[in-house]
């Protein structure tokens, strides 16, 4: 299952898991993992890389350096400036993704100029999504209250592009006629 | 009490045929055929008009098929006496409606012992019974009162306790969660599919909302009467 927070947004993760008090990079790390890695846990490059960009920005600065039994251990903590950050994020509506630039749509279109069977097509995709959200089904009945929110999160996704595959399987005819009349192409564009 | 499932592991529980069914002129099934095996939990998905409640409908014998055959445990339901096929639904076959259908002048705890009644079980044993499967619905705390002062969600784990009461071998589910609200539409599901689960039960599962359909085995289509399979592509 695809991440939920997505990957431009762990600086902003970080930052907000450093605001409550300050934290070694391993420390982020298993945080992050627990709460929001789910089955995508963060490469430790990444936990590095991304604290040393927070450093460098000025969000972020070492809080004390403890040794241990490897390197020396750094403990971060957010700045002011860091703060100011998160909380805008926080605060900004993510992009509504529309998906217009759909793969799905692009195959039926041309599994009908080619000749192919699209509902096919649509039927193999239906049968893969299903099969997904089985998989979803069964972690979120026997997980936590996390497991079931970022389940349904993604079953709900999945739910509404299963909705548009039944609906093309409805239209294939009425697509089928729309390609063989260029001018009267939804977008209006002769290819 | 759980079914034992060796004796039906290399042929279907349930086999419908070339199922085919006309209301006056207008086609409802036209060549279904649907195998349920023992213990499974299948999805019969669809638009709304494709066919689905018919042939749920033709396989738990309510409705008799123009064409096309039912088998049950090897019987086929047509070749049945009214009073058999009636005596089947009482003792081998569970119902959950989208709207419940329970009695309204009975009780929930009588509603989930009406089955057991009808069966000839005494009224405390039946009682006692009906007690422990709205416990195991979480809903024990609607058991005196009547389906009209519950909450749809409450009322429909009631009739899935209903369903069950009976240990029967198939539960029949049309659109159980279809009046209900996301979540409990959600926990009725997780309830019905647990419960029919260690119980052994299979069940055919009517629903047109795919997180439904995703807490079964497997899912069969019907589009204009017909029936498809749909199989994973090769990886």
């Amino acid at each position: 299952m695809p991440c939920i927070v997505a990957p431009m947004s762990i600086a902003q993760t970080f930052l907000g898991l450093l605001e409550g008090s300050p934290r070694h990079g391993y420390e982020l790390k298993r945080l992050y993992d627990e709460r929001f890695g789910q089955s995508r846990p963060l490469h430790y490059g990444q936990v590095y890389a991304t604290l040393a960009r927070l450093l460098k920005g000025g969000l972020i600065q070492v809080d004390g350096v403890e040794p241990g039994a490897g390197p020396e251990r750094k403990r971060y903590a957010i700045t002011a400036a860091g703060v100011t950050d998160v909380e805008r994020w926080l605060n900004q509506p993510e992009k509504p993704d529309t998906y217009l630039q759909n793969t799905l749509y692009t195959k039926v279109v041309l599994s009908l100029l080619t000749g192919r069977n699209a509902a096919d097509i649509l039927d193999i995709q239906r049968a893969e999504h299903l099969r997904v959200m089985r998989e979803l089904t069964r972690r979120k009945t026997t997980g936590d209250l996390a497991d079931q929110l970022i389940c349904d999160f993604a079953l709900f996704h999945l739910e509404a592009d299963l909705r548009w595959l039944e609906q093309t399987a409805a239209r294939l005819d009425q697509l089928a006629a729309t390609l063989r009349t260029p001018a009267s192409r939804p977008d209006g564009n002769v290819p | 009490m759980t079914h034992p499932t060796t004796d039906d592991t290399d042929r279907p529980l349930l086999a419908a045929t070339g199922l085919r069914k006309n209301y006056g002129a207008t086609p409802a099934l036209d060549g279904a055929t649907l195998h349920v095996r023992a213990g499974e939990i299948v999805a019969v998905m669809g638009s709304s008009g494709s066919g689905k409640s018919t042939l749920l409908h033709c396989l738990a014998g309510i409705v008799q098929p123009d064409a096309g055959e039912v088998r049950y445990r090897g019987r086929t339901l047509s070749t049945m006496s009214d009073a058999e096929r009636s005596a089947l639904r009482r003792t081998d076959f569970g119902f959950v409606f989208q709207f419940g259908q329970l009695v309204p002048e009975l009780t929930c705890l009588e509603n989930v012992a009406l089955p057991l009644r009808l069966s000839g079980v005494r009224r405390r044993e039946a009682e006692q019974r009906a007690a422990r499967w709205l416990a195991r619905l979480e809903v024990s705390d609607v058991a005196g009162k009547r389906p009209g002062e519950v909450s749809g969600g409450q009322g429909q784990r009631v009739a899935v306790a209903r369903a069950l009461v009976t240990t029967p071998r198939v539960v029949f589910a049309d659109e159980p969660t279809g009046a209900l609200d996301s979540l409990n539409g959600e926990q009725v599901m997780r309830l019905l599919t647990e419960a029919a689960r260690s119980t052994g039960a299979a069940v055919v599962l009517v629903t047109h909302e795919p997180r439904v359909a995703a807490y079964a085995d497997r899912e069969v289509v019907v589009r204009d009467g017909r029936t498809r399979e749909i199989l994973l592509a090769e990886r």
